[in-house]
This record gives C-alpha cells, structure tokens and sequence, in this order.
C-alpha cells in the first residue's frame, strides 16, 4: 500500500475521532459545555492526537529501518564471487536496487508478469530485456545473483509494507479507542493537548540542534579519515597549496595556510569596507534621519542583504574587476595583473556586509534608552558628541556582536570569492594579487571527478571542520562580548 | 493669581531668575501648555505640582529647550533668563543646557567609570585646562552631590553599578559640575526609597546656597519640604503660584484647594 494512501487512512481515523471525541464528550455532559473540564475542541484535539501521532511516528521509524533491514539480508545473498574485479558490494547493491526498482516498473506497464519477477528460476537474459524494454535503467547484463538478490528484496520490501500498514492502522485505531475513553467531562483534555504542543515545539526545537550535531559529526569522521591519509603536521603547517588529481596521490601538497590566509586576508578587506560604512549608516539612520526618510532608507538598505551572493560574484568579475584594472592595471598605475584579485572581492564583499552591520547596529543603538541621550542633551552636548561619547560606547557590546556576525559571514563566504579572487592559492601581502579562501577550495575538491577516498577530496572535510571551529570561535567570542560588556539598563 | 499680592511683593524685593511670558507648548495638534506666566526666583527651591499630565513637566522641558528633541513640539512666547529670551535665534540651545542643568526622573548615569561620568560636562565644555583642574572640579560636584564620602575610593567603577540613590545623586553631581545658573529636577526622587529621597531632599535645600531649582513632583509632602514657591499646573493652565506655606495653608483657588486635599488628581 502506498505511503500516501496509508497516511490518509491515519489522517482520517484521526479526523474521525476528532467529531467522535465531540460528540462523546457532549453526551457525556449531558449536552452543555460548561459542565465539561475543557472546550469541547480539545477532546475532539485530544482524541485525533492520541490516534494519529503515535501511528505516524510508527510509520517513520519503520521506513527508517525497514530499507536497512532489507539491505542487510539481501547483502548476504550475493556471494563474494558475484563481485567483480574494481567494483565493491555497495555498487552490486546498488545494481540490486535498480533491478528491483525496474521489475516493479515492468510488471506496471505488463512487460513482464508477476509469475516470472517472482521466479527464481527466470532467465537473467530474457529479464534483463524486458527490463529494458520497459525503460529502466540497468547499467548491464543482469547475472543469476543479481536477479535473486532482487526478487528477494522485491519480496521483503513487499512483506515490510504490508505488514507495516496492518500494524499502523491498528495502532491509529486503538489510539483513537484510548482517546475517546478520554472524551469525559471532567477528563483535563486542555492539560493533554497543552503538552502535546510543548512537545511538538520540543520536537522542533531539537531538530535544528540535531542536524547541526550530524553535521559535525560528518565532518569529524571524514576529517578524521583525510588525517589518516594525509599528516595533520603537514596541513597545518604546510605553505604549499597544490593538489594534484592524477589520481595517483602522495605527490599533492595540502597546506592550509595559504587558503587561511587568503580567508583572512579577503574577510580584512571586506571588514575594512563594511564597518564604517555600516556603522555610519546605521548612526545616520538611528540618530539623524527623520522617521519618513528612516521608513524608506533602511529597507533600502536591506535590499543589499537580499541579493544572492552569486549576484554579487558577478558584479565583481564584470563590474569592480575591470574598473579596478583601468585604474591599478597595465593602462593605469600598472600594479595590478587582472580583474580577479583580493581587493576586488573584499570591496564587494563589503558591500554585500553593509547591511548585516548597519541594520544589526542600527537595533542595537535604537535599544540605548533615550535617558541616556536626554542625560547627555541635558548637560548641553552636541548630536555627535552624545552619540560619540555616551551611545556608541553604551552601544559597543552589540555593535562588537555584530562585526563579528558580519565576520562570520565573510569567513565563509563562496561565491564572491570564486568569481572574484581568483583560484590562485598563495601567500602574499599585494592586495591586488589573485588568492582564494578555505570555501573556494572547498568547492574545487569537491566538484568533478574526484574520487572521495583519495586525500584531494577529503581534504575538502578538513577544511569545512578548520573554517566550522574558526566561525564557532568567533561565535562564541562574539557572544561572550557581548554578554560581559552588556550594560544593563532600568 | 494676579490677586495674590502677597507673592508679588515677596517677587518685587528679590532678584528675577526665570521670567515665562504667555508661554504656549503644542504636541502636535495638542494644546498642552496655555498662557503659562511665571517668574522663578533665583537662589530658591520652587516646586511644581499637578496631577499627571498636567503640564509641569513639559513646561520644566521648555526651561532649557529639551522639548527641541521632540520633532513634533512647538513652544510659543517667551522664556527669559536673566533677562534674555532663550528661544531667540541667537541663542544656542547646547550652550544654553550647560547653563540650566537638568535632572531626570529615573537615574541616567552613562555606562562610564564615576570620575567620567562627572567629568563628562566639564570635558565637552573645556571647563578644565589640565588633568587636576578636572580632578578638582569632579570632587567639588561629587562633595556638592552629597556623595564623596560613599564613592571616593572608587571614582574607576561604572556609575551603573551604584544603587538607585546613590545613582541620582550621581546626576545630581554630574548636572552641578557644569556650574549651572538654574537646576532643572524631573521628580527627581519618583524612583527612590524613603531613606535617598531624604538624602536628594536634603541635598536639595543645600543647593538653593547657590543654585534656583525648579523641582517637578508628585508628592505633596516633597514640595511642602523643599519649596520656598509652588507652582500649581492643571490641564495645561497655570492655576496658582505663590509661597509654599500659603498654597498649602490657604489656596485661593477652589482647583488648588481640590487638589492638595486630594478631591482631584
């Protein structure tokens, strides 16, 4: 049975219960709600609750499991001969799967009958045709433990759905039963269905922090593998960036300081661009501007903090790459080789940072109370030496906070990066010399046809786990700013 | 008040600090101070009462022209201190609020170190020329705040730290070490316990050595302490202004009357 169609069936029991969770309760309080504990809608919530949760978490776990259970036994069919020479058991599996997936495919369009996909005794030739009549994608020639392992998995996944559905229904429909058991007067339904929203935010909640543990986690063990392969002395430490994809390894050099340093290097420029533009935007809109031109300039100036990055990479590989050549190029001051250098990708990323700094900072200096400013009016200062003197310092803490959140941003910023510096990893001072950052390189080692086992691509998860602890640093020394120098007000 | 012949010859023999003539303030399209006539002595303590909304306040503001702030205020008439008409043209409001010195409702110290916070005024103004003049001035409005003696052994600690009426009494020191003609109070103790308003209070009276405050309250037994004059404000109009003892004692308006006696409020 269908995913869809079994999740239907729980939704409609659950819908059913709801009516018949009203009408229960309302008998059961002789027909006047206010002899009842709770409004009637939350026994009806309470017995849809209890029927179609615990069904539908059921449903998750087992398609969850289900595919691994599958796998393993079907693994164990395929003897050790069926693997040929450069090949593993994953891509013989994988060959299983789509043999499968292409029985299922053919016994739709009637190339095939049910007799023959079940027969373990079919012709691996007379299938492997018929599969491709049909249209599925079979790499080659299907052999005798393939066409089993297949037919075997066909029948488990089969069985596992059947068996799936039958139990899920059942338990939708006794949850349902415990519900409306539920559905009396002075049953506390609104405490029920109370909790079930605090869990269902709970759920929510611990999601986000969930995904964020699996994606360290990814990076650790791959990170771990590339240690393994490569010395962690020599990444650190090493000045050379040159990977080689010969595929033949040992002979690449993966030192990530070049591409630290063009990080670094590309994030100062950007910094240099973005703080005092931003900061200045941000006291001119919070303290000087009048509310009508305040109500169209600062989201104006958040348009900016909606343009895609690759927008950005774009206006610097067409735009500031070719304006900044006339000026510093072979025609002008001569100091420059090409469009693609440093300083062209910091000042756009210091413009695409613009808005993170000035629309954080222009909250945070809105926050100083206006006690502050009278106190500072009141002994007879100026505009400018109120904001310089007594709200920008009051304001520091979450203006630090800010730069640093815009920092975060430009460490791990790609696009730009790839149209606008250049994929040139080198250690130099020359801000008008091509470099490139850790997320550039990320992208390179990771797109074509890399081979992931091989030290070139795994590099690319040492990198991402190096770029995760220096961003996670800067966090955390934005947030513990933050919270030392915080002023409290009131 | 024209009647009140008393307080006019008492106004007569002593010098003209602040001197309001049909003074008009609009909120907007709000009337919320009428033809508002006062003369504020110097070297007094003048109190002004009312109930909420009445008026004082704002009328406190227009003093040393914080209403500029305010986009939306106007203030129309004239305000004369020592004779000359603060919202003139010529006049400065920033040099003008180093000259009237204000304190607010709710303690404002800056987040800066005690010593900066008071510092702060004579700094923007050059009232110092070296390091120890500054120093000098800075202990002169702590010990003219009353309150040396509790911080002097940590000027570097931030202002914020102190509690709320050690605080106020900070913002009083910050406000006289500008050296102030007239000291502006917003319910200078609305925020306070019993024990600091007792302490502000009686910093207050010694300020009057020097200084003509104008303090704004809501407690009528704070004005009846600290006040030599009483002004009463409802809806915007100035009801009545005369010696403390006789506003309280004996008002010759029925509003008044009402008031202090608290029929209305």
């Amino acid at each position: 049975m269908p995913i869809l169609w079994l999740f239907l069936i729980v939704s409609g029991i659950a819908i059913a219960g709801y009516y018949l969770g009203l009408a229960r309760v309302m008998r059961s309080a002789g027909g006047d709600r206010r002899h009842m504990h709770s409004l009637p809608s939350y026994y009806g919530g309470n017995v849809a609750i209890k029927a179609a949760v615990p069904a539908l978490l059921l449903m998750l776990v087992w398609l969850l499991v289900q595919p691994m259970i599958v796998n393993n036994s079907v693994s164990a069919l395929i003897p050790d001969s069926a693997i040929a020479d450069a090949s593993s058991r994953g891509l013989v599996l994988s060959e299983v799967r789509r043999a499968a997936d292409g029985m299922d495919r053919a016994l739709a369009q009637g190339t095939m009958d049910a007799s023959m996909a079940n027969d373990p005794q079919a012709d691996p030739d007379d299938v492997t045709s018929r599969l491709q009549d049909a249209g599925a994608i079979v790499t080659s020639q299907i052999t005798q433990p393939v066409l089993n392992a297949a037919q075997s998995y066909r029948m488990q996944n089969q069985r596992g759905n059947q068996f799936m559905s039958g139990v899920v229904i059942v338990l939708a429909l006794l949850g349902a039963l415990w519900g409306l058991r539920g559905a009396q007067a002075d049953f506390r339904a609104r405490n029920v269905v109370e909790s079930a929203v605090k869990m269902l935010l709970i759920g929510a909640a611990s999601i986000a922090i969930l995904t964020t543990l699996g994606i360290v986690l990814s990076l650790v063990f791959n990170t771990i593998e590339f240690f393994r392969l490569y010395p962690a002395s020599d990444f650190f430490f090493g000045t050379n960036w040159a990977p080689s994809f010969s595929g033949r390894g040992g002979s690449s050099d993966l030192g990530v300081l070049p591409l630290l340093w063009g990080t670094f290097y590309i994030s100062l420029v950007a910094l240099a661009v973005a703080i005092p533009i931003g900061l200045f935007a941000a006291v001119y809109l919070s303290e000087y501007a009048s509310n009508s031109v305040r109500s169209v300039a600062k989201p104006l100036l958040e348009v900016l903090a909606g343009i895609p990055t690759i927008v950005y990479g774009l206006f610097a590989l067409l735009t500031v790459g070719p304006l900044l050549v006339s000026v510093f190029g072979r025609d002008g001051l001569g100091i420059m080789q090409a469009g693609t250098a440093v300083i062209t990708a910091g000042l756009v990323m210091g413009v695409m940072l613009i808005p993170f700094v000035s629309s954080l900072s222009d909250d945070i200096i809105n926050a100083v109370p206006q006690a502050m400013r009278d106190g500072s009016y009141g002994l007879g200062a100026t505009k400018s030496e109120t904001i310089r003197q007594v709200i920008l310092p009051a304001a520091l803490p979450g203006i630090v906070g800010a730069i640093l959140l815009a920092a975060s941003r430009a460490i791990g910023e790609t696009m730009i990066v790839v149209l606008g510096a250049g994929a040139a990893a080198r250690l130099s001072l020359n801000p008008f010399d091509a470099m490139t950052t850790v997320t550039a390189k990320i992208v390179s080692q990771l797109t074509g046809d890399a081979d992931f086992a091989s030290p070139e691509a795994l590099v690319a998860f040492a990198l991402g786990m190096t770029l995760f602890v220096i961003t996670l640093a800067l966090n955390v020394f934005a947030l513990y700013i933050v919270r030392k120098y915080r002023e409290q007000y009131d | 008040m024209k009647d009140n012949h008393i307080a006019e010859n008492e106004v007569a023999t002593k010098n003209i600090k602040i001197a309001a003539r049909d003074v008009q303030v609009y909120y907007g399209d709000t009337h919320a101070i009428k033809d508002v006539n006062v003369e504020i002595e110097d070297k007094t303590v003048t109190a002004f009462i009312g109930p909420s909304g009445c008026g004082k306040s704002t009328f406190l503001r227009c003093i040393n022209r914080m209403n500029d702030t305010i986009d939306v205020c106007r203030v129309v008439g004239d305000i004369l201190i020592d004779g000359e008409d603060i919202y003139d043209r010529k006049v400065d409001p920033v040099q003008l609020r180093a000259k009237v010195g204000m304190v607010f409702q709710k303690p404002n110290p800056f987040p800066k170190s005690i010593y900066d916070n008071v510092a702060y005024g004579p700094r923007i103004h050059g009232l110092a020329r070296n390091k120890a003049e500054l120093d000098d001035i800075v202990e002169r409005a702590l010990r003219r705040g009353a309150i040396w003696n509790e911080v002097k052994d940590r000027l570097d600690a931030p202002g914020t730290g102190l509690s709320g009426g050690q605080q106020q009494r900070l913002c009083i020191a910050r406000a006289v070490a500008t050296e102030p003609e007239v000291l502006l109070m917003d319910e200078p103790c609305s925020a306070l316990d019993p024990i600091a308003t007792a302490q502000v209070e009686e910093l207050i009276d010694e300020l009057r050595q020097n200084y003509s405050v104008v303090i704004v309250t809501h407690s009528m037994q704070q004005a009846a302490r600290v006040s030599q004059k009483t002004a009463f404000f409802h809806l915007g109009n100035l009801v009545e202004f005369g010696e403390t003892d006789k506003i309280f004692t004996a008002p010759e308006d029925p509003r008044t009357e009402s008031y202090i006696t608290g029929r209305i409020g």
